[in-house]
């Protein structure tokens, strides 16, 4: 109850503001028609009309809800007009490249730990991987793979497997050497070998770290995703949708693929929190 | 040479052990010119101020550290070989339980390691935990459980295992005194029962003199070995034995030596 009123409050104030930023920037659209028209207009009129433009530069809130609702509900979830299709589609594609991500940057992570070589080589790369814009990458990634006949949702995991290993293999390095010097050396004295270690101290050690880079890598997924579905020409997915709402000035159309895409995100997030806390509850670390 | 025990053979031999650490100010001598024998079934208490060696010695003898100067064995064995052959439990300063395990799953962590059978885990984990007065709580986890409980479990965890050495570095020094009391009673009790060889570092001379058949005086800049005194009390020891007149000496004595200790190094 106690953070009810203010989350209403930002959320009421957020509302407002983008009320106001609708009204001037879409105004100078209604301004230029009633002058091409030598109309005069009222600001009466000039508040209604950008209220209910077909392609306001700054669609209202209102006129975003009534897409998104459309979107999900307005249709069946098969039509190709359906955010719930192009959600999917996306989310098809997030899942298969945070498996892999996940999976990659699980198996760097151990590389790392137990490796000196890897120690040494590996994380300057995955850093440097990093710091090459992914909008850069992802028609690389997808023209390569179409010239070797690979197509549809394996590319675009790949591009979202790329944005998404990174936090992981950040956050297990720092788990698996979580455990300090005497849990290691409690270890030693019962001459137990790396892979005893491995299961019985550091992997559960990590674990919540494991999560929390969870959280950030289930996200960069889907903005893998959604980049990937970009360059392609792509015709399904909320990135082709956001493209082509841009194509055509579809500016309702992209703001509630946006907002598909939100929701989408926070809906992951809050699922790996569920995981999360049953995991760490059944092992005795919830906090 | 007061009694029998000295005479068995050695567990633990240091013969001019020295221990030098290269750090970034210059080297360190924790250890210098160590001599000690440590037979079968002694109780063996190091006491000394801070930075003396204590821990650095125990750790030593665990392997954990490895010596630069001297020899040292442990059943007859370099300290390496012994580890490999498990010869020991080790309990340190804080009780290090895993979070994610339960107090019967710390405990069966050696165990498992070592690789004893399902069965045996089980009885091994119950028989332990009612050793150090823990029946019925294994399926609590760590954080459950107080200070001094951890610590117990901590030690059950190291006797689980058939280890005839056990070396403990101040493992009561987070406790207080009525808790630390009792738990100087059970150790004296399990130590008759399982008549296992211990290391026991402390900072409490009556804590020292209450549990040794034998107590090590060190001193500090470079670590050494300033006397070694043989106790006289029976091994049955009440704790009101720290009220008798040989008990008093005895501590008198140890206390003498630290003194000392700190004269030489001014
Ligand atoms: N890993 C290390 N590297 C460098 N110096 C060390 C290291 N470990 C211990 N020392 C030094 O060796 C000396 C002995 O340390 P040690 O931990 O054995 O003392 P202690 O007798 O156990 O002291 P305390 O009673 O405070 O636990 C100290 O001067 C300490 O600074
Ligand atoms: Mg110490």
């Amino acid at each position: 109850m106690r953070f009810v009123l203010p989350v209403f409050a930002v959320l009421l104030a957020i509302v407002v503001l983008w009320y106001g930023a609708a009204v001037k920037m879409n105004s100078v659209w209604t301004y230029d028609q009633a002058a091409r028209a030598e109309l005069e207009v009222s600001f009466a009129e000039v508040l209604a009309d950008t209220m209910v433009q077909e392609r306001p530069v700054l669609p209202a809130p209102h006129q975003v809800a009534l897409g998104l609702w459309q979107g999900l509900f307005g249709q069946k979830v098969t039509s190709k007009r359906s955010l719930v299709y192009h959600g999917w589609v996306t989310l098809s594609a997030t899942l298969v490249g945070f498996g892999i991500g996940t999976g990659l940057g699980i198996l760097l992570a151990v590389g790392i730990v137990h490796n000196r070589a890897m120690d040494m080589s590996v994380m300057p790369w995955a850093i440097a991987s990093q710091t090459i814009p992914i909008l850069a990458i992802a028609p690389m990634v997808i023209v390569v793979l179409a010239s070797v006949g690979i197509t549809g949702l394996l590319p675009k995991a790949v591009i979202s497997a790329y944005l998404s290993f990174f936090p992981v293999v950040v956050g297990m390095v720092k788990g698996l050497r979580s455990p300090d010097g005497m849990q290691l050396d409690l270890l030693r004295t019962y001459n137990a070998g790396r892979w005893a270690t491995f299961w019985k101290l550091r992997l559960p050690a990590s674990m919540p770290y494991l999560f929390a880079s969870l959280k950030v890598s289930m996200a960069a997924s889907l903005v893998g995703a959604i980049v990937g579905e970009l360059p392609a020409g792509a015709t399904a997915g909320l990135g082709a949708r956001l493209l082509s709402g841009s194509y055509y000035g579809q500016t309702i159309q992209i703001w509630a693929a946006l907002f598909t895409a939100a929701i989408l995100a926070a809906g992951l997030v809050i699922v790996i929190g569920v995981i999360e806390r049953a995991a760490l509850k059944r092992m005795g670390m919830a906090r | 040479m007061r009694d029998s025990i000295g005479q068995s053979a050695p567990v633990i031999e240091a013969k001019g052990l020295g221990l030098t650490f290269q750090t970034g100010d210059g080297p360190v001598h924790a250890l210098k010119d160590v001599d000690l024998t440590i037979g079968k079934g002694e109780f063996v208490s190091f006491i000394g101020p801070s930075g003396c060696g204590k821990t650095t010695f125990l750790r030593c003898i665990a392997a954990l550290e490895h010596p630069t100067e001297g020899t040292l064995t442990v059943n007859g064995m370099a300290p390496d070989a012994a580890r490999r052959a498990r010869a020991y439990g080790y309990v340190f300063q804080a009780a290090g339980l895993y979070p994610w395990r339960t107090i019967a799953g710390n405990v069966k962590l050696p165990l498992e390691i070592m690789g004893y059978s399902r069965a045996d885990q089980e009885t091994r984990v119950r028989n332990v935990l009612s050793l150090v007065d823990l029946d019925g709580f294994g399926k609590k986890f760590p954080w459950q459980l107080s200070g001094g409980m951890q610590q117990r479990a901590s030690i059950a965890r190291a006797l689980a295992f058939d280890a005839d050495i056990l070396l403990m570095d101040e493992p009561f020094g987070a406790l207080d005194e009525i808790v630390r009391d009792r738990l100087n009673e059970e150790l004296l009790k399990l130590w008759a029962r399982t008549e296992k060889t211990i290391g026991f570092v402390t900072h409490s001379i009556p804590e020292a003199v209450y549990l040794s058949t034998k107590i090590v005086v060190m001193s500090p800049r470079p670590g050494r070995i300033t006397d070694v005194i043989e106790s006289t009390l029976p091994r049955e020891r009440p704790l009101d034995i720290r009220d008798s007149k040989e008990f008093i000496e005895i501590a008198h004595r140890v206390r003498e030596g630290l003194r000392a200790g700190h004269g030489d190094e001014a």
